[in-house]
């Protein structure tokens, strides 16, 4: 009797001094969160001026800290995106990777211009811009190549099968304020 | 009275006074000069206490490293520059912490072989081997922290790749690279919490469990070239096992002088091991911007940096790389052998061995050149080879013909 009594009083005192123990990592895991300094960066847009931007050509901008690769494609480049649907794994977008308005054949509010993170969706290096068809294997239609794991993007950042990467490059919002002028992290005005 | 005397006496007096208050004595009787150990140990036996010095050295420079080391963005690279150039030998403490840490993995995986070689992670030092893969798991992590520290263009693409991994954990996985990193990529916070686990927390916990090790090892004792049990009792006359001090002491003195020597030659004229111990790339400071065109991980990652190369499937190549580490965790279990030493072995477990060691070394090599799709299908061989030799243990361990054991380590 004496005993039983010792034991569930051991049991009920383990239990409590776990809860205890728990409840005392909630500071100390709490005080890793990012700081609102850092989270008050990543509200922040940044405006884009696009009038250098050959076509054909591309440019890597800061938005979050993170590498934004803007790149100007030409007609060719548009006109070859729907041609290699056999080589893609999402060809249409329907993961989630993109905001609504860029989830189309071109990834873009406007077609000539692509705007993508440019971190990989395997385990985020910075995908280089290979835009030449060929440049890379002889089957390469031309896109982006994470140099880290050699996953493959095409010029929409769609990701070929056959790599690491799991899904498209995502699509950070953004909108046009003129023809040449882009702000990143903001949705346009959408009727 | 002479004055040696005297000196002697106060010497006596102090000791005195410390046993009686400390238990020294017991505890130099207990690990040294009562600590047996079989006679017939070999040149692989040197490494753990090899491993254990080249610790302290790692601790050492690290805390003069610490001195001159400012873990900011703006000042890390520029600290590392100016401790190489301007502070009186501080290019000495950065190329011992530096092939130090090199130095540290080629020991432990010499002693790592050591234990596959005679079977020392078989009963009854189960404990042992899984306290050893826990120090080997959380080295990695160390190496793998203080590879930022110097804030150059691998250091920095290294820890996207590595705190990534944790973004592929369903449902938490988010939150957790979130308050790894303190920012959505590596930054200035990611710097400071690499730098405080490295010098700090994760030294600490390598302090301990390697304690444990220890523990674990003097209670189970050592085992032996031959892998047999052996008895306390002198053999025809002839005592099987010694005491560590002085006879093994001794001799573990002449192997650290022969491994300082060779350390110290790399140390002095070969601290880069032409971009195998420090890379070329890392001699760039970070660009959070730009990934550079080849990335190169550092040997002892290298294998498992390749899996995530060749697997085309994120959560199945992380899944692999866990397993490359996770198989050493249950193979005292798979291990279905009555004989441990490799000496006493049929040719199926000698043959597994040599192709597995030849596989781990080609994996640590290939990753860490440029991988061509030959290449990838070479790793990917090699990947099943590392699995089979673990997942066929039990099947080739338990059928094959071993040699007869001898009665004692003396010999016939």
């Amino acid at each position: 009797m004496e005993e039983d009594r010792r034991h569930l009083l051991a049991i009920i005192i383990a239990i409590l001094a776990g809860f205890g123990i728990a409840a005392s990592s909630i500071p100390f895991l709490a005080s890793l969160q990012p700081t609102a300094e850092a989270l008050a960066q990543a509200q922040d847009s940044v405006e884009i001026d696009l009038t250098h931007l050959a076509p054909g050509g591309s440019m890597v901008v800061a938005w979050q800290n993170k590498p934004i690769w803007i790149v100007r494609r030409t007609q060719a480049m548009l006109d070859n995106l729907s041609n290699i649907h056999s080589l893609l794994r999402d060809p249409d977008s329907l993961t989630e990777q993109q905001p609504i308005y860029a989830r189309n054949e071109y990834r873009s509010l406007n077609p000539e211009y692509l705007i993508v993170i440019g971190l990989c969706t395997h385990l985020g290096c910075s995908p280089q811009f290979k835009p030449l068809a060929g440049e890379l294997n002889r089957k390469w239609p031309g896109g982006l190549y994470c140099p880290c794991h050699g996953s493959k993007f095409d010029l929409a950042g769609r990701v070929m099968k056959g790599v690491a990467a799991p899904v498209n490059l995502k699509i950070p919002p953004y909108r046009f304020i003129n023809a040449s002028t882009v702000v990143i992290g903001e949705n346009p005005n959408l009727v | 009275m002479s004055s040696a005397d005297k000196n002697i006496t106060s010497t006596h007096k102090i000791v005195q006074w410390l046993s009686e208050r400390f238990p020294i004595n017991e505890y130099i009787r207990q690990h040294f000069t009562h600590y047996y150990l079989p006679k017939n140990l070999n040149f692989w036996y040197f490494f753990g206490s090899l491993s254990l010095f080249i610790f302290f050295l790692q601790v050492l420079t690290g805390i003069w490293l610490t001195l001159f080391y400012i873990p900011t963005p703006e000042g890390a690279f520029n600290s590392i520059e100016i401790m190489m150039r301007d502070i009186p030998y501080g290019w000495l403490f950065r190329y011992l912490h530096s092939t130090g840490a090199s130095a540290f993995f080629i020991l432990i995986y010499i002693h790592i072989f050591r234990s596959f070689l005679y079977g020392s992670y078989k009963k009854p030092r189960e404990l042992v081997w899984l306290l050893g893969v826990c120090l080997y798991i959380i080295l990695l992590l160390e190496a793998f922290l203080g590879y930022l520290l110097p804030w150059g263009q691998a250091s920095y693409w290294a820890s996207q790749i590595g705190t990534s991994l944790f973004d592929s954990i369903p449902k938490f996985g988010p939150m957790l690279t979130l308050l790894i990193r303190g920012n959505n990529i590596v930054s200035g916070e990611t710097l400071h919490r690499f730098f405080t686990f490295h010098v700090i927390a994760i030294p600490s916990i390598l302090v301990f469990l390697t304690r444990l090790h220890l523990t674990a090892l003097h209670k189970v004792g050592c085992n032996n070239p031959d892998g047999i049990s052996v008895l306390a009792q002198p053999h025809n006359k002839m005592p099987v096992k010694v005491p560590f001090y002085p006879y093994y002491t001794i001799k573990e003195l002449h192997a650290l002088l022969i491994f300082l020597l060779i350390f110290s030659i790399i140390v002095f004229f070969v601290p880069e091991m032409h971009g195998y111990f420090l890379e070329a790339n890392n001699f760039v400071p970070a660009d959070p911007l730009l990934t550079p065109s080849h990335i190169e991980p550092v040997w002892y990652l290298a294998a498992f940096y390749g899996v995530l190369c060749v697997i085309p499937n994120k959560p199945l190549g992380i899944l692999i790389m866990v397993g490359l580490l996770g198989m050493l965790f249950i193979l005292p279990w798979l291990d279905r052998s009555p004989v441990r030493s490799i000496r006493y072995r049929g040719y199926y477990s000698r043959f597994a061995l040599a192709a597995f060691i030849l596989s781990f070394s080609l994996l640590s090599y290939i990753n860490t050149t440029l991988l061509t799709p030959y290449k990838i299908f070479l790793v990917q061989i090699l990947l099943l080879n590392y699995f089979l030799f673990f997942l066929l243990m039990p099947f080739y361990t338990k059928y094959e013909k071993n040699k007869p054991l001898p009665k004692s380590i003396c010999g016939k």
